[in-house]
């Protein structure tokens, strides 16, 4: 008998029972639509993570105060109480290695903005005048800090997009006077919208303001946390890091058996990290609903199960008229298929939508992987044919009379 | 093949014996019995409860082998036959009727009927055709559409016959097929069964408890422990035709 028959025989059984054929989809459509959503979250976050680092630049390093050694004594990662970098550091960096183009420190300040009767909870990013360049991160109008401005302390501030909407709305703040811990700051320039990074932050939720003056005026203090420097190409990346972890270790007096007070890092290291870190995530969440999924599929062998002793008249009716066994259990091995298949299908759908979905409602980016797609349909027919093999020969191995006389 | 009366027998029983294990207890159900029934013919088996006519009709139906003994049927030997060959033979030689119907529900009449056929891979317009040969042959034109629940228990031993008849079988078995309905009812099942086996010469054989059913055959055989008692041509037959005709002519208040 050919196998068409017998798909024809297995769709006509599940024709007849909708509700049941519905409910036992339903586990695999919720598994491969849940599979679909968290790789398609993951998958995202990743390549969000690689255009963010992609748009910065792949020549922008690192240097923060404190050691990296994790678990050891010294583990400020750039800290504030960790004061092993100052801004002589920093102009050193940018005098001596040959590799590095520019240079910024950083230091941040949380802090209270208040303008009119608005407030609003922000941090100041001390910088220089280089920083945008660094960054590569434009000003929208107005004017950025200056050299000037940096060796004044002037109190000036270039303010990003939430904060000019936040702070001033329907207000032109170029110009206005703006409270920051109580001291007033001049607004001279407004910063292009960057939007989310890759952790969801909100990078346009912030103040550049000279080092100089967030050191003296709001911290007191005489150190920096971060410095960002650019390499003079992507290429010299590595060399740069060298040179700045030579000079530094020259000017701090570090001796060979001494280790590094400061860390340098480049964004291809960052990105390594970020990558790492989303595909374990990725991996977490796709296993969690892996496991949804064979539930999914045990739950099809459960009602197959039950269809079976529940079908036993109907089995002995097919037998008697001449359904030979294994036809029966093709019959049932096709029927539990089609179901893991079309569950498969519609879980699909249910996945890209929610993919769909996602971005709108709550921000995080998503990308559909072709992979999880197909891996899914050739899941579900394993599923299919896994969980409904016991079924189909539990009913391929009744006695006709015997199932003929069930009531 | 022995020709007797110028007909050949299709059903020829040889000294069968069935004997189920129920533990360690035997249970004889069949103790030697021997038969030949010819095409055309129309045979009534009876027998007190649990003198196995049943286990007989399984064995015919080549649903079950016996322990003993030869079973040749239409001149092939299905004794020895494995499960997949029987099921082939019961496909092709042999249509089934039950007391209880046995239609699959929430499936159309039509459906039902269209089953044998289609685990006989017969391609979709010929299947259609015949399985509607078969719904009229029932007087069942109209209803095809209608599902066992909206169907009386004579309309669905209706769509039973149909189904049974559908692939064109050598034998119809029917165990008790009147035993859930009527007597009015009976006598109309009896009408099919008498037409069918009269216009396109099915041998037929049916058990029954009742005499009144068993004169619509011409042939009686009764059973006993196992054993066949009595054979023997049913002398004045009934006609079923004729009764229906009387019944429909007769006011309801007489027809109580
Ligand atoms: N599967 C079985 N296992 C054990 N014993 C059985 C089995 N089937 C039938 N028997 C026994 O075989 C004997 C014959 O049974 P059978 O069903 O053929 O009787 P029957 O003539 O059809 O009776 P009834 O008129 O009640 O239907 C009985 O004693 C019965 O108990
Ligand atoms: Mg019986």
């Amino acid at each position: 008998m050919d196998l068409l028959t017998i798909f024809r025989i297995a769709f006509k059984a599940l024709a007849r029972n909708k509700m049941r054929s519905a409910l036992t989809m339903l586990g695999i459509i919720i598994g491969v639509g849940a599979v679909i959503a968290m790789v398609s979250i993951g998958q995202g976050a990743q390549a969000s993570v690689q255009q963010q680092i992609a748009s910065v630049g792949t020549n922008l390093l690192f240097v923060g105060a404190g050691s990296m050694n994790v678990g050891g004594v010294r583990s400020g990662t750039g800290a504030s109480s960790t004061n092993t970098l100052n801004d002589d550091d920093i102009e050193a960096i940018r005098r001596e290695c040959p590799s590095v183009a520019m240079a910024s420190p950083s230091v941040r300040a949380g802090a209270q903005l208040i303008f009119g009767n608005q407030n609003w909870n922000s941090s100041v990013q001390g910088v220089n005048e280089q920083i945008s360049e660094i960054r590569k991160w434009p000003l929208q109008t107005g004017e950025f800090i200056t050299e000037n401005d940096v060796r004044n302390a002037a109190r000036v501030v270039v303010i990003g997009q939430t904060i000019a909407d936040n702070l001033f709305p329907g207000i032109d703040p170029l110009g206005q006077m703006v409270r920051v811990r109580g001291l007033p700051f001049r607004v001279i320039g407004i910063m292009a919208r960057k939007g989310q990074d890759a952790q969801g932050r909100d990078q346009d939720d912030v103040l550049f303001a000279p080092y100089t003056t967030v050191q003296k005026k709001l911290l007191n203090i005489t150190n920096i946390q971060f410095a960002y420097v650019s390499a003079i190409s992507p290429a010299a990346t590595y060399i740069a890091q060298q040179q700045i972890t030579d000079l530094l270790r020259q000017r701090h007096k570090l001796g060979p058996n001494q280790d590094n007070d400061f860390f340098v890092r480049n964004m291809t290291d960052v990105a390594d990290a970020a990558d790492e870190t989303n595909r374990i995530m990725t991996i977490l969440l796709s296993s969690i609903a892996g496991v949804s999924l064979l539930v999914g599929g045990i739950g099809i062998m459960n009602i197959m199960l039950v269809s079976v002793t529940e079908r036993t008249r109907e089995i002995g009716i097919r037998m008697a008229i001449g359904a030979r066994s294994s036809v029966v259990r093709t019959q049932f091995l096709i029927e539990s298929i089609v179901l893991s298949l079309i569950g498969g299908i519609i879980g699909i759908l249910l996945g890209i939508a929610i993919s769909y979905a996602i971005p709108k409602l709550v921000g995080w980016p998503t990308l559909i992987s072709i992979t999880a797609i197909i891996g899914s349909v050739v899941f579900s027919a394993m599923v299919g044919i896994f969980f409904g093999y016991y079924p189909a020969r539990k009913a391929a191995a009744l006695d006709p009379i015997e199932a003929l006389r069930y009531e | 093949m022995t020709v007797e009366n110028g007909k050949r027998p299709v059903i020829e029983l040889s000294d069968i014996h069935k004997i189920y294990q129920m533990g360690d207890v035997e249970v004889r159900a069949l103790r030697g019995v021997s038969l030949k029934i010819y095409q055309g013919e129309f045979v009534a088996i009876m027998g007190a409860s649990g003198s196995g006519k049943s286990t007989t009709m399984n064995i015919l139906g080549c649903l079950d082998r016996p322990t003993r003994g030869t079973y040749i049927l239409d001149g092939q030997d299905v004794s020895e036959l494995s499960k997949d060959e029987r099921a082939d033979i019961r496909n092709h030689k042999i249509g089934f009727v039950f007391q209880g119907f046995n239609l699959l529900s929430r499936t159309s009449a039509m459906e039902n009927v269209e089953l044998p056929l289609l685990y006989a891979a017969v391609p979709t317009s010929e299947r259609h055709r015949r399985s509607m040969e078969a719904i009229e042959a029932v007087g069942l034109k109209g209803r095809e559409l209608s599902h066992p629940n909206q169907l009386s228990g004579g309309q669905q031993q209706r769509v039973a016959i149909a189904r049974a008849i559908a692939t064109k079988p050598t034998l119809i078995l029917a165990d008790e097929p009147t035993g859930n309905l009527d007597s009015r009812t009976s006598v109309e099942v009896m009408e099919i069964f008498q037409r069918l086996n009269r216009e396109q010469g099915i041998t037929l054989l049916l058990v029954t408890h009742e005499h009144d059913i068993a004169e619509y055959a011409d042939r009686v055989i009764v059973f006993k422990d196992g054993k066949i008692k009595n054979d023997y041509p049913v002398t004045h037959r009934r006609d079923a035709r004729d009764e229906l005709k009387i019944l429909a002519e007769t006011p309801m208040e007489e027809n109580l």
